[in-house]
Order: structure tokens, then C-alpha cells, then sequence
């Protein structure tokens, strides 16, 4: 086997290192060496955003990223959401509005939710739907998650 | 199965000496959403690939003299955000705000999408239809290639080996002009073209149009510039029985496949409709411009 490449990165504000093969994805490293499972796969792909997550402040599907190319770059991830024990808004409208039902899809879609309302804090129902277009849902029939969405941004804006 | 090497140079020389180089196959790789997918898949068994997106330049998008250049790893998102060209060539951007989601619009590039060489990629005809060019640098030097030059069959391009793409260049543009592509699929969004139609024209003071160019996508094995349904346009005011008559060399120049998408005599149809669209489109925003 070829060497490992030595990688060094910042996952939710933390410096970590790790080894990985030329073709593991970003994800297979969140998830198989990181211990970070939050981001799912559901594609690997890139067809259904399961495993949305920032880089460099970019929203990502991180089955289309290599590991190696994170190397001194900055990766934000589902389990850097909630401060502590408080939910963002986002992850508590979910829950109110039943935005949320198997679960597979959602860490996906609030990272992608979130990148949307970091840039656009008021966002008409349409804007959410093209903007989450490339998240799937299979159990919701995306209305509630919608609801969610717009339900957060209001409340962020202190509406 | 050879082993995999992945090199992320930070200069054009350094990355061409690498593929030039390379005894297996080797693959550019820009955002990835084609290659890492094809990786995925078993479609490519790459034994190089050399990451171009920590090369400074590959990622600046400068204006010169009123016209643009764009560098090769400058993502779709990136672009999108960029208002100077977004106001000249709303057309491409068009094309670009088709490229799937918006996780692969954060990685993918203009230049993945024609270097891919699929006849169904939604940016190249916007690119084709504006006069783009695209600067090579390759082994033996730097060279410059109109966009519709780049491909040459489904998933072939005329690049020799260790070539990479650079950037793009769009030309000034002139008063009066605008350009627009359109896109017809079954679904809105995260869908791949049934047909594309790209159209960029300029007219004169008194509403002629003096040039144009029209390009089809996913209506044969390459995107296609074609010139008769241009030169229906051209020396006329772009009225009904100007945009009929590029409608029906539209058609005319079409020769596509069948496939689940939509079979050949739908292909050829659905060609003139979309290309008399985005005409008119284009014509909207050359009298606003
Ligand atoms: C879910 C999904 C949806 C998609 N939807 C669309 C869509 O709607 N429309 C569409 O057109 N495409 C779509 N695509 C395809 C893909 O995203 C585009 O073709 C994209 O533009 C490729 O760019 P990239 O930078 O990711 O290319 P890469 O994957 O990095 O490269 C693509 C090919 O070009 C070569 N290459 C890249 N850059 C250069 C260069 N500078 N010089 C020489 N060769 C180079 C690579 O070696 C490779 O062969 C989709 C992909 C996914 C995963
Ligand atoms: S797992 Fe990455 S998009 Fe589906
Ligand atoms: S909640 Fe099950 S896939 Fe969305």
C-alpha cells in the first residue's frame, strides 16, 4: 500500500489530524476515522445531501470532497450546531414543527438550512425550496421541513 | 486495481509537469463532482490526480479592459457571488446556476463541466454563445482555443496529454448586447438536459441586430454552435419571422439520440422552441443593457 497522507484540519473550531488513502472521502473520514457519524451518507454521490457540511465557510456534500484535500482548511459539521445543550433554532423549529422523522436526512438538511439563513436571514418559501433542492427527504414530503425553515428564520430575526 | 497518487501543486508548470509526466491514467481534479463520481462508480480507475485548486491564479476572476477572465478552479458559487460578471453575462450564469445543487455549485467549475465533455453540460453552451475562449497550458506551452473547440465526443476533449485548461476569456461586450440559456427537463431542479439552448446577440442603436450566436446542448454528440440559426437573427430586429426562422435551423442542426429523457423528434422540436426563447430572453436584456 502507497503511504498515508497526513492531514491536518480544523473540524468545529478543533485542530485534528489524521491519516487517510488518496480516495477516502471527506465523509468516510468524518465518519469512519473521526468518529464524527452525525453526517450520513445516503448517496455517496452527491445526489442527496445527507452529508452536507461547511468548508471554509461553503456549503459542501462532503461524499464529493477528498480527505486529502482538507489539509489546513476549515470543516463545520452537524455536531458543531447546538451550543452545549441549547439547540440552534433551526434544530428546535424541526422538532416543533415535525421537520424531522426517520432523522437521515436532517443533519443534512439543517447545515444546509443554516448556510442558507447565514445568507439570506429572510428568505421567501420559494428561495427555500430551490435552495434546498439538492437535500432528499423521504419521509416528510419536504412541507414541514419548509415550515421549519421559515419558522427559524423568523425567529432569528427576532420577528 | 494501480495505486492511487493524489499531488496538489501550487503553480500551472509544476501541475503540467505532473500529468505530462504520469505513466497511468491521470485526471485534473477541479470540484470533483464529475471525477470523484466517476471514482465512485467504477467509471475511472485514476492513478494520478492532480488538484489545481491550490494554484493562486486558477482561482482569481479579473476584468481586462472590459472584458473577463475567469480562472479554471473558480467554483460555480464563487462566480454566482460575483456581481461585475453576473451583470455582463447573465447568460452564462444562467447555465451555471443549472449545475446541480448548491453543495455542487461550492465545488463544481466551468471548467470540470466542458472538460467532462458531456453534450448535456448546462454552462457550455452559454459559454459557446458568448465567444468565450479558453487558454490551455500544456508541455510545449501556452495556447489559446475558442470553448467549442474543447470537446469532441461524449466524454473526449481535443486536449493533448499533460494540457490543462487555465482560465476563460469573454470578450468586451459591447452596448446592446445580452445573452441567455435555457434548459428544458422534466424536473426544475437537479435534473439533466433534455435540450439546452444558449443565445447571445448585440444590437445597434436603432434595435438591429448585428451579431449573435446560438448554441444547442444535448441535441448531439458534442454541444453545437450553430451559425444558420445566428444568421437568421442577424441584420434583422429579432421579430417574429426572424425568431421563427432560427427556431427551424435550430431544429434543423439537431442530431440526438433517444433516450429515457425524450426520444429524437422531441429532442428536435423542443430545440427550435427553447432556442426562440432564450432568443427573445436574450433580446430583453440586450434593450435593458
Ligand atoms: C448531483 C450532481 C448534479 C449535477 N448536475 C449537473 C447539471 O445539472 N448540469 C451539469 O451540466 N452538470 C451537472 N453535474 C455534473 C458536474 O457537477 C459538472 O459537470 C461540473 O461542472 C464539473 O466540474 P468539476 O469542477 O467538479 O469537475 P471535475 O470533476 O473536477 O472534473 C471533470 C473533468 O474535467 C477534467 N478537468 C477539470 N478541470 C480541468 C482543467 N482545468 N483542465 C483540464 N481538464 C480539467 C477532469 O480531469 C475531469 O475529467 C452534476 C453533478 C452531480 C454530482
Ligand atoms: S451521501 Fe453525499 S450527497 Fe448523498
Ligand atoms: S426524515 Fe427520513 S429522510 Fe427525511
Amino acid at each position: 500500500m502507497a503511504a498515508k497522507i497526513q492531514v491536518s484540519t480544523t473540524v468545529n473550531g478543533e485542530q485534528r489530524r489524521f491519516q487517510c488513502e488518496p480516495q477516502q472521502t471527506l465523509l468516510d473520514v468524518l465518519r469512519d476515522e473521526l468518529a464524527l457519524t452525525g453526517t450520513k451518507e445516503g448517496c455517496a454521490t452527491g445526489d442527496c445531501g445527507a452529508c452536507s457540511v461547511m468548508l471554509d465557510g461553503r456549503l459542501v456534500d462532503a461524499c464529493l470532497v477528498l480527505a486529502a484535500e482538507v489539509q489546513g482548511k476549515k470543516v463545520e459539521t452537524i455536531e458543531g450546531m447546538a451550543q452545549g445543550e441549547e439547540l440552534h433554532p433551526l434544530q428546535r423549529t424541526f422538532l416543533e414543527h415535525n421537520g424531522s422523522q426517520c432523522g437521515i436526512c436532517t443533519p443534512g438538511m439543517l447545515m444546509a438550512a443554516r448556510a442558507l439563513l447565514e445568507r439570506n436571514p429572510d428568505p421567501s418559501e420559494t428561495e427555500v425550496r430551490y435552495w434546498l433542492a439538492g437535500n432528499l427527504c423521504r419521509c416528510t414530503g419536504y412541507d414541514k421541513i419548509i415550515r421549519s425553515v421559515l419558522a427559524a428564520a423568523k425567529e432569528m430575526r427576532g420577528a | 486495481m494501480g495505486e492511487l497518487r493524489y499531488e496538489a501543486p501550487d503553480t500551472i508548470e509544476a501541475a503540467v509537469k505532473l500529468l505530462a509526466r504520469a505513466n497511468g491514467a491521470a485526471r485534473v481534479l477541479a470540484g470533483g463532482t464529475d471525477v470523484i463520481v466517476q471514482m465512485e462508480t467504477d467509471l475511472i480507475e485514476p492513478e494520478l490526480l492532480v488538484d489545481i485548486k491550490k494554484i493562486p491564479q486558477l482561482r482569481e476572476i479579473t476584468a481586462e479592459r472590459g472584458a473577463y477572465r475567469v480562472g479554471a478552479a473558480v467554483s460555480c458559487m464563487e462566480l454566482i457571488e460575483h456581481e461585475g460578471f453576473c451583470r455582463a453575462w447573465p447568460g452564462v450564469i444562467d447555465g451555471v446556476k443549472l449545475i446541480g445543487s448548491i453543495q455542487v455549485k461550492g465545488r463544481a467549475t466551468m471548467a470540470g463541466n466542458l472538460c467532462n465533455a458531456s453534450p448535456a453540460a448546462d454552462s457550455v453552451p452559454a459559454l459557446i454563445a458568448a465567444g468565450a475562449q479558453v487558454t490551455i497550458a500544456g508541455p510545449n506551452g501556452v495556447r489559446q482555443a475558442p470553448v467549442e473547440a474543447i470537446p469532441v465526443s461524449p466524454g473526449k476533449t481535443s486536449l493533448a496529454k499533460g494540457e490543462i485548461v487555465t482560465s476563460f476569456l469573454f470578450p468586451a461586450r459591447p452596448p446592446r448586447s445580452g445573452d441567455a440559456y435555457l434548459r428544458f427537463t422534466p424536473r426544475t431542479e437537479m435534473d439533466i438536459a433534455v435540450v439546452g439552448a444558449g443565445v447571445n446577440l448585440t444590437l445597434d442603436a436603432g434595435g438591429t441586430c448585428t451579431s449573435a450566436r446560438v448554441a444547442l446542448g444535448a441535441v448531439a454528440p458534442t454541444v453545437l454552435l450553430v451559425k444558420e440559426a445566428a444568421e437568421a437573427l442577424i441584420g434583422t430586429r429579432v421579430g417574429e419571422a426572424a425568431l421563427d426562422k432560427l427556431a427551424k435551423a435550430a431544429s434543423a442542426a439537431c442530431r440526438p439520440i433517444d433516450d429515457k429523457r425524450g426520444t429524437k423528434e422531441y429532442r428536435i422540436k423542443v430545440a427550435g422552441v427553447l432556442a426562440g426563447r432564450a432568443a427573445r430572453q436574450a433580446l430583453e436584456r440586450a434593450r435593458q443593457s
